[in-house]
């Protein structure tokens, strides 16, 4: 009886707790979502209510219409520039995460180091050799930049997720397929491939999304307006005019939402690849 | 979690073959590393190697050239690190001790709550799932998008919390003209960003024990406390010093938040060394100064995970990585 008594209070305690963090984990974006249905008047007031009083689609029509449309020009920008850094970083680490996760050869310890020090580059270190060379190159202001400055980043993460995805794939069916007389590149392209083909989708929806959320580089690269990225664009509801939290809610959570959603659908995957390598089984 | 320890490929058979045979497959294994690091090379070390060159120049905005103009910086020696530890007017020692603070109480409190809530959501409750998926909310949101909103609830006088805190009879808080204040201001969402990512870790960590040593341990009559300590703790020591690793390094260099809630202000109070080293670039234009700091970062950066990992290995024989 008391047993039972003290475990009840336990579980009320427990998701008390959870409940409490729950709250605060979501409600930054709750009152975002909030914030970008109200009408201008229920912004700048000391008198706040949690939900919009006068509820508008005002704010989401102001920022889709704002100056014929650059909104979706910075979806557009912010698409094209992630994309190519995602193919970009997936097409030359899928055959080097192989070799590393299936050969044993000299060399391959400090590389394996080399591709983790990116790691702890600071991006400040790395910036300006890039500006004062895209300036000599003539790439400020273009996609191509951008893009190959977000493969700095792109490219070792890649190699070091697809390795523990290769890791997990086990060896016999490479061996059986070299008993049927493919070679290795045959094996690799046949066997070992189709079979990473949800690892390399969630490798690069994460690399997708580690572009998607830069700031620096883009805010530093590009400088005209049409060719700013999202986070770019957004701030710019934040600080250049009068500060616009309204629009600047409305154009977050459009561009949140289907980031929400697919994470969830991946998150599990990036924690077991980014971590294996630490932790022993 | 269970996957094999690095740098040792799965399931190979120690190579005995002959030397041609292992030749043969390590020539191989170069050619699939080769364009990921002919990339590296051109893309990252190059770059590096410029950039810590420039750190002995007095490159700025005017003598760094462009496509029609000879760059005209010059080679200065260690002058700009001397300026930077030795100058009375240099923010270096300030902004590194806001550095220190800045990474100290964020990984440390990223690593308590994200510890607790892994411990609680380890256990047989109901909603789980649900709760660690708005758990993880933060980490799934955009950091830019965050950075914006807590920015917009720490506003004073149309924010959120400023409204509460009327609410309880205090008086409105400076949240980002004050340095202290906005100090807080930056940890708290610093700290709101980065607890999922260590609880789905460690959560990940504590599943991986198995449970057959609890149910020992409860034969021989040990108690829950005495589980934590000695079975818990010491098994999710090789996960809980990798992330931590990882979080340290993170924390240290993150941008965005610094950068878009308080803009490193009032007075550069809240810059941390990689928010300063981008002003310096691309507000003061010294980007010999700017390289300089990014040189000593890494220094600091290198250091420190090599003594981490050292001390963590002298410690219990594990490895990090």
């Amino acid at each position: 009886m008391k047993k039972k008594h003290h475990q009840l209070i336990e579980e009320i305690g427990v998701h008390t707790f959870l409940i409490i963090a729950s709250l605060i984990a979501i409600f930054p974006v709750l009152w975002l979502i909030s914030t970008s249905f109200k009408p201008e008047s229920e912004i700048f007031t000391s008198n706040i209510t949690i939900a919009p009083q006068n509820f508008t689609w005002d704010n989401y029509k102001y920022v889709l219409n704002l100056k014929d449309g650059i909104f979706f020009t910075w979806v557009r920008n912010s698409i094209v520039v992630a994309l190519s850094t995602t193919i970009l970083g997936l097409f030359f680490a899928t055959t080097a995460a192989y070799a590393f996760s299936r050969y044993n050869f000299p060399g391959k310890r400090g590389m394996m180091y080399s591709f983790l020090l990116t790691q702890m580059f600071p991006g400040a270190l790395l910036i300006v050799p890039y500006y004062n060379l895209f300036k000599q190159l003539g790439l400020l202001n273009s996609y191509t930049g951008l893009i190959l400055a977000y493969s700095t980043t792109a490219l070792p993460f890649c190699v070091w997720m697809l390795k523990q995805y290769f890791d997990t794939i086990p060896f016999e069916l490479e061996e059986a397929a070299r008993v049927d007389g493919l070679g290795p590149w045959g094996t690799f392209y046949k066997i070992v491939l189709p079979l990473s083909v949800p690892s390399l989708a969630v490798t690069a929806f994460f690399s997708f999304i580690t572009a998607w959320n830069e700031f620096m580089f883009a805010l530093t690269f590009m400088n005209r307006e049409e060719l700013y990225t999202i986070p770019v664009g957004l701030r710019s509801f934040v600080y250049y005019f009068r500060t616009d939290w309204h629009f600047m809610a409305a154009g977050a959570i459009m561009i949140t939402i289907p980031v929400l959603v697919f994470f969830f659908f991946m998150q599990k995957y990036l924690v077991s690849g980014l971590t294996a390598g630490g932790s022993k089984g | 979690m269970s996957q094999p320890e690095l740098n040792t490929a799965p399931k190979e058979q120690p190579v005995k073959e002959s030397l041609f045979l292992k030749l043969k497959k390590n020539r191989l294994a170069y050619l699939f590393i080769l364009p990921a690091m002919l990339a590296m090379i051109i893309l990252v070390f190059y770059p590096l190697a410029l950039g810590i060159s420039y750190s002995f120049t007095n490159m700025n905005q005017y003598n760094m050239g462009s496509k029609f103009v000879e760059p005209s910086y010059k080679y200065v020696g260690l002058d700009n690190y001397i300026t930077i530890f030795t100058d009375p007017d240099s923010l270096f020692w300030p902004v590194f001790k806001q550095t220190i603070i800045w990474t100290f109480t964020n990984v440390s409190l990223h690593f308590l709550i994200g510890l607790s809530l892994a411990l609680v959501l380890n256990r047989q409750i109901r909603g789980r799932t649900i709760y660690r998926m708005i758990l993880l909310v933060p980490w799934a949101v955009p950091s830019f998008v965050s950075a914006f909103s807590w920015r917009w609830m720490f506003n004073y006088d149309y924010g959120l919390f400023n409204w509460l805190l009327a609410k309880i009879g205090v008086q409105p808080i400076p949240w980002l003209s004050d340095p202290l204040w906005a100090t807080v201001a930056v940890i708290m969402t610093n700290v709101w960003l980065g607890v999922p990512f260590m609880m789905v870790v460690l959560l990940g960590g504590l599943q991986s024990i198995p449970g057959e040593l609890y149910e020992a341990a409860r034969v021989d009559g040990a108690s829950r406390i005495q589980q934590f300590f000695k079975i818990t703790l010491p098994l999710l020591k090789p996960v809980a010093f990798t992330v931590t690793l990882l979080g340290i390094i993170w924390t240290f260099n993150m941008f965005n938040i610094i950068y878009l809630v308080s803009e490193g202000g009032p007075y550069n109070s809240t810059q941390i060394l990689v928010t300063y080293a981008y002003v310096e670039a691309f507000q003061n234009w010294n980007f010999g100064i700017s390289t300089t700091y990014g040189v000593i970062i890494l220094s600091i950066l290198i250091s420190f995970s090599v003594v981490y990992s050292r001390v963590l290995k002298m410690s219990s024989g594990e490895k990090v990585y």
